[in-house]
């Protein structure tokens, strides 16, 4: 029981609970269950994203061109949509999936085969995303009118009440947590981040299972990236920029440690979720929209404070100063 | 059977210091500059040239304080956030009429604050600085979007434009000396100062220099409040350039930033790096964007081309490395 009061996952419940609670003080609309599905559809991409992206930091690294990928994906099947109108919808994702994999795969063997430091390499790879959708479109905007109704429907057809956006997110986290708890894979991501030397002696190759976890972070970005365009409708270079540090918030504040093998799917739906409320209560609230980044700036630095005070009480410091000092 | 051959005496200073990264980084950066003044009549012109040292030289500066973060084994991604906020404090100091040297002053203690604040978090309560610093690089930027929000601050005093605008003699600019002492001192600090040899130290074993007497946290604490201390002296210069300031003042320059120092050849792991090569960097850096400016070519496919360089001279070595093997 105590160990179960300790827990991220029920910390942030509470805290998420709270949150609730101050909003419906003024607010009672906001928490009506309509209106909660609305926050949670919305936050759908950034769930997504965050199990990805919390796969990736399990095994030491960071992938902080998700946000890149979503859009250069996303801008990729509006133009196979527009050369191809008639493709059904499920070739568009099965493109979107291919796509972003394969983008996810090109940040995997960089990390994997020449041992470059992730962060150097999102971040390139992130700038060249970017870059390479201008070079695609020379800076032009798809817009709705270009893209077919079949393309723009699928993310919000009402399937038992709830748009298949918010299904896709629901289904993620269930495959993903048993993919995590109950796989060789998942368990491998934790073992590669929590000991990368105990893991090797155990027979995993550590570089191999930061490839995988980069191909799965891409995917799950190419995914997101065509639900995102044909979302809103639209896909410009710009589409989702800086998005990759909110995802990572959402990662660090459900209790995910950036120095791996700490964390669970359900901690980055929580840090989302709570990310979520957050911007969507803002404008409820009647707080300018410009808060939005110092609070997520915020919420990440508490967090972090937080998550290192939880993970400090394991085993005896003999030597407190050395402690720091690395 | 194969022959290893052997060395039978030490390499000359001379041909060590050829064979040096600097040097293969110099005549990248002649061939650079040969080409350009082929590809375009407008480059040779010593007023164009001057205006292409702007293109580095307040990056630089920040590049100098991140080249000694980066081989003490941490980095700091808060850098141009820093710049955003330093210069909205210039900005709304102006508005209220306070004149150049406090400007000046603002922006140099806006700098050092949050230098500091990023310290003690690294330091003081040990935690990983690639964190820290995209939380605070939100939480700066964010404040600054709070203040601002979609306004900009114009109306700096007409002094205060000397720092980017400024002649110190002929074509020379004052920011391009500001540039050249900033980088002797910075090359004498970590070239000749026992602080160097520390930074040096800790960079390659934290644990180990704090056992033979270094103060590691203490070093490291300097180091952040330079850097701070620098984007604060970029902030000053970037702004009185502009003549304005926008909360999205110099977006993605942490990227470019840690491209310059990487492209330096300092080691991104820590350890090892020097300032000669970071000076070097810089000119390759301005040379390159300038060049391709000349040949209309858009700012986002020269953004393209800073990522395919931060990979390239980590992957070009590792890959020269593994194909020697074979």
């Amino acid at each position: 029981m105590k160990k179960l009061l300790a827990s991220r996952e029920i910390l942030l419940l509470v805290a998420i609970g709270v949150l609730l609670a101050i909003i419906s003080l003024r607010f009672p609309a906001f928490v009506a269950p309509a209106n909660l599905l609305v926050v949670f559809n919305d936050t759908s991409p950034l769930i997504l994203l965050a199990i990805g992206q919390m796969i990736v930091i399990l095994t030491k690294c960071i992938d902080l061109s998700v946000a890149a990928n979503l859009a250069l994906t996303g801008m990729v099947v509006s133009l196979v949509n527009i050369m191809a109108p008639g493709l059904p919808v499920l070739f568009i994702i099965i493109i979107a999936i291919g796509f972003g994999t394969l983008l996810g795969m090109i940040n995997g063997l960089l990390v994997w085969k020449l041992a470059i430091p992730p962060i150097v390499v999102t971040l390139g790879t992130m700038t060249i995303f970017r870059g390479t959708i201008f070079l695609l479109t020379k800076g032009k905007w798809v817009n709705s009118h270009e893209m077919s109704d079949a393309f723009k429907a699928v993310p919000r057809t009402d399937v038992l009440g709830l748009p298949i956006l918010s299904w896709i997110a629901i289904a993620a986290v269930i495959i993903f947590s048993i993919m995590m708890t109950r796989t060789p894979l998942g368990r491998a991501f934790y073992a590669a981040g929590g000991n990368p030397h105990a893991a090797t002696y155990a027979g995993i190759n550590v570089g191999k299972t930061q490839f995988w976890a980069f191909t799965i972070s891409g995917a799950i970005a190419g995914l997101t990236g065509y639900l995102w365009v044909s979302r809103f409708a639209v896909a410009y270079v710009d589409v989702a920029g800086g998005f990759e540090l909110t995802v990572v918030a959402a990662c660090v504040i459900g209790g995910v440690s950036i120095m791996g093998g700490i964390g669970t799917v359900y901690g980055a739906l929580l840090g989302a979720l709570f990310l979520g409320i957050i911007a969507n209560a803002l404008p409820v609230v009647n707080i300018s929209p410009f808060w939005q980044m110092a609070i997520s700036g915020g919420a990440i630095i508490v967090a972090v404070v937080l998550n290192a005070q939880a993970n400090r009480t394991k085993g005896r410091i003999i030597l407190k100063r050395a402690e720091h000092a690395t | 059977m194969t022959t290893r051959s052997i060395p039978d005496r030490l390499q000359s200073p001379l041909e060590r210091s050829l064979k040096s990264w600097e040097s293969l980084l110099l005549l990248v950066a002649i061939g650079i500059f040969v080409a350009n003044s082929f590809a375009s009549p407008y480059f040779l012109n010593a007023w164009n040239l001057s205006d292409a040292t702007f293109n580095f030289t307040e990056k630089a500066m920040i590049a100098f304080a991140m080249a000694l973060l980066i081989i003490s084994g941490e980095i700091d991604l808060s850098v141009a956030a820093i710049i955003a906020l330093a210069s909205t404090a210039m900005g709304a100091a102006a508005q209220v009429g306070v004149g150049t040297e406090g400007l000046v002053l603002i922006g140099l203690a806006v700098g050092l604050a949050c230098g500091a604040f990023n310290g003690f978090l690294v330091t003081g309560l040990g935690l990983p600085s690639i964190v820290v610093t995209i939380g605070t690089m939100s939480l700066f930027r964010g404040i600054s979007f709070i203040i601002l929000g979609d306004q900009a601050y114009r109306g700096y005093p007409p002094e205060f434009a000397y720092f980017g605008q400024g002649y110190v003699w002929w074509v020379i600019s004052f920011e391009f000396v500001l540039f050249a002492v900033i980088a002797v001192i910075y090359a004498v600090l970590l070239h000749m100062t026992n602080f160097g040899r520390a930074v040096y130290a800790i960079g390659n074993n934290a644990t180990g220099a704090l056992f033979s007497g270094i103060r590691v946290g203490r070093v490291k604490f300097t180091l952040f409040l330079l850097t701070g201390l620098m984007s604060g002296v970029a902030a000053i210069c970037l702004t009185s350039r502009l003549g304005s300031t926008r909360p999205s003042i110099a977006t993605g320059w942490e990227l470019e930033i840690v491209t310059m120092v990487v492209l330096g050849g300092v080691n991104i792991l820590g350890g090892a790096g020097s300032v000669p090569g970071v000076v070097i960097a810089a000119f390759v850096m301005g040379l390159v964007t300038f060049g391709l400016g000349l040949l209309n070519v858009p700012g986002i496919v020269m953004s393209i081309v800073i990522g395919l360089l931060l990979i390239g001279v980590i992957a070009l070595p590792r890959l020269w490395s593994i194909w020697k093997v074979r």
